[in-house]
């Protein structure tokens, strides 16, 4: 993606979020660009969840100045809502409504017309090869073939963003790699992917990737550029070197 | 020396198949991981070899006790930790490990030797509720508690799945130190470079067990041409791979994508010049060896296929 002279889709300036004495958030500052795949690493409790729940219009920072697709998350968390999409391994479909049901549901809540709803959910679950199990449970659906219905499904209304909290977890080899085929294709399409794994591997198929560490953006590069200025072998390994070395973490990364 | 049989384990939970005839050894002192996606069978497995629940079909024998017949006796040499977090959030992490202790009719002191590696490093947080632990540290502790009564065998299903890689890095370097002390352990894990650091291990996909080997024996095992290939728009690098004729499979993979020909006398430069006429730009193509990600792939090719896996 070629991201020069054009507005950042997502803008974080000094984000702080606190709970208490506990600083979850401190002094986030970062652009996502638009159509960008946007890779959010960091350890457990680092302060991911916080972050993407204030980005998502969830929960309101402790102060910062931040707008997603343009609007500003202490007052318009509504337009904020409309325009993006969210998607985890723990939360995504309804088990007990079928495949075209789902969609149907979402497309809804979204205020899509009924229309609207109907044709375009022929050709994704066409495109999917779920045609056979159009009026199949969820739950009885391998979670595979679920995870990627999960992720068409967020991106149904066409948001400018969509928000993915660790989205191929448990999932196999393969299934994992026509996830990421969809990945690729939304932000082909220009859609917005922020994503967050424990899969140092995908982490690398992101355009650019921010690691935190303990509530701070200890990296923020392309890859390739973190691999080279760490000098390491892959992600995994910048990854392990900056949690180990709290020191090698610079006062201010470069967004 | 066996320390774990299993032969012909079926289970079925109504019409899906979680086990199909699922038969191996386990040696004593073996660090043994099942790696697999979720619903290969690794935790109906695990929940059968530690006597909760009971097979349809086959047996399994575990230090010479029978799992159905002998299961009070066996109790008491298994050290389990389940998937999910199971430990008591509303007791502090010393109460959990004192419960555990005490279950088991021990105390913390009498085998504070074997767990103290791994709980120092919770110990400062020891009047601090269990649920209030990151991810990290409930492992820890989750670990501490099923070693607590010195098991003989350890079973620990998923014990890193969901955290974070500085922290799955420091599991394995304490499941090392725990074998040293000739204690079987048998892991599942859904991350398949995990599986390079066990001593064999299964690979699991649909209740069935597709091969079991040391890891290095799986890759070189490994039958087909294996290329990274890079160009600078990944996207469109396999996009055009998918058109590209000789193409049998092209994945990516970190920072390539690994493209496997449909036959062996594929020639390197023609795909370098297929490429090359679709404007891609800094190709490199290279013969590389598989990883234990590509042997799983392989293997899952050669196997039937399970529905919704169009497009």
């Amino acid at each position: 993606m070629k991201m020069e002279n054009r507005q950042p889709i997502i803008r974080v300036r000094n984000l702080v979020k606190k709970f208490g004495d506990f600083v979850a958030n401190d002094n986030l500052s970062f652009d996502v660009q638009r159509g960008e795949i946007f890779g959010f690493l960091g350890a457990n409790g680092a302060g991911k969840t916080t972050a993407i729940r204030i980005l998502c219009g969830l929960s309101k920072p402790t102060s910062g100045e931040i707008s997603v697709a343009g609007f500003d998350v202490y007052h318009q968390t509504d337009s904020i809502k409309r325009n993006i999409g969210y998607m985890s391994q723990k939360f995504s479909l309804y088990e007990d409504l079928t495949v075209y049901e789902n969609i149907r549901f979402y497309g809804g809540i979204y205020g899509m017309t009924f229309r609207e709803i109907k044709t375009r959910a022929v050709a994704l679950i066409e495109k999917l090869g779920l045609t056979r199990y159009r009026d199949t449970l969820i739950g009885s659906l391998p979670l595979g073939c679920k995870q990627k219905l999960a992720f068409s499904v967020a991106i149904f209304h066409q948001p400018k963003i969509v928000f993915l909290d660790e989205p191929t977890s448990g999932v196999d080899p393969v299934t994992r790699r026509q996830f990421w085929g969809l990945i690729y294709e939304a932000a082909h399409n220009g859609i917005t992917v922020f994503v967050t794994t424990h899969y140092m591997d995908e982490a690398e198929y992101c355009d650019r990737v921010s690691i935190m560490v303990d509530g701070r953006i200890a990296a923020l590069d392309t890859p390739a550029q973190l691999i080279r200025t760490y000098g390491t072998a892959n992600i995994n390994d910048v990854f392990i070197k900056l949690a180990r070395n709290p020191g090698l973490i610079p006062a201010e990364v470069q967004i | 020396m066996i320390s774990i049989l299993a032969e012909h384990l079926y289970k079925n939970y109504e019409n899906v198949r979680a086990l199909d005839d699922i038969s191996f050894e386990i040696g004593k002192g073996e660090l043994f991981g099942f790696i697999g996606p979720d619903g290969a069978g690794k935790t109906t497995l695990f929940r059968i070899l530690t006597t909760l629940i009971l097979a349809d079909r086959g047996r399994a024998i575990v230090e010479d006790l029978d799992v159905v017949k002998d299961y009070k006796k066996l109790r008491m040499l298994l050290g389990y930790m389940p998937g999910r977090f199971s430990l008591y959030q509303d007791l502090t992490v010393e109460e959990n490990l004192q419960f555990f202790a005490s279950i088991f009719g021990t105390t913390i002191a009498e085998n504070y030797d074997l767990v103290r590696d791994i709980y120092v490093q919770i110990e400062p947080f020891k009047k601090r509720l269990a649920g209030k632990l990151s991810g990290g540290m409930k492992q820890k502790l989750a670990l501490s508690c099923a070693m607590i009564h010195k098991p003989v065998v350890l079973v620990l299903d998923e014990p890193t799945t969901g955290v974070d890689a500085v922290s799955r890095t420091e599991f394995w370097e304490m499941l090392k130190i725990l074998k040293t002390e000739g204690i079987t352990i048998i892991v599942s894990t859904p991350y398949m470079d995990e599986a390079g650091l066990c001593d064999r291990v299964a690979l699991m996909q649909h209740g069935r067990i597709m091969k079991i080997a040391r890891p290095e024996q799986i890759i070189r095992e490994y039958r087909q041409k294996l290329y990274a290939v890079k160009a600078e728009n990944t996207y469109q690098l396999i996009e055009d791979l998918k058109q590209f004729p000789e193409t049998n499979t092209a994945f990516p993979f970190g920072q390539s994508v690994h493209f496997t020909p449909k036959s062996d006398s594929f020639d390197v430069d023609s795909l370098s010049a297929f490429l090359a006429e679709r404007d891609h730009r800094n190709i490199d193509v290279r013969p590389i060896g598989p990883g234990i990600e590509d042997c799983f792939m392989e293997l899952m090719a050669s196997q039937p296929a399970t529905v919704g896996q169009g497009s």
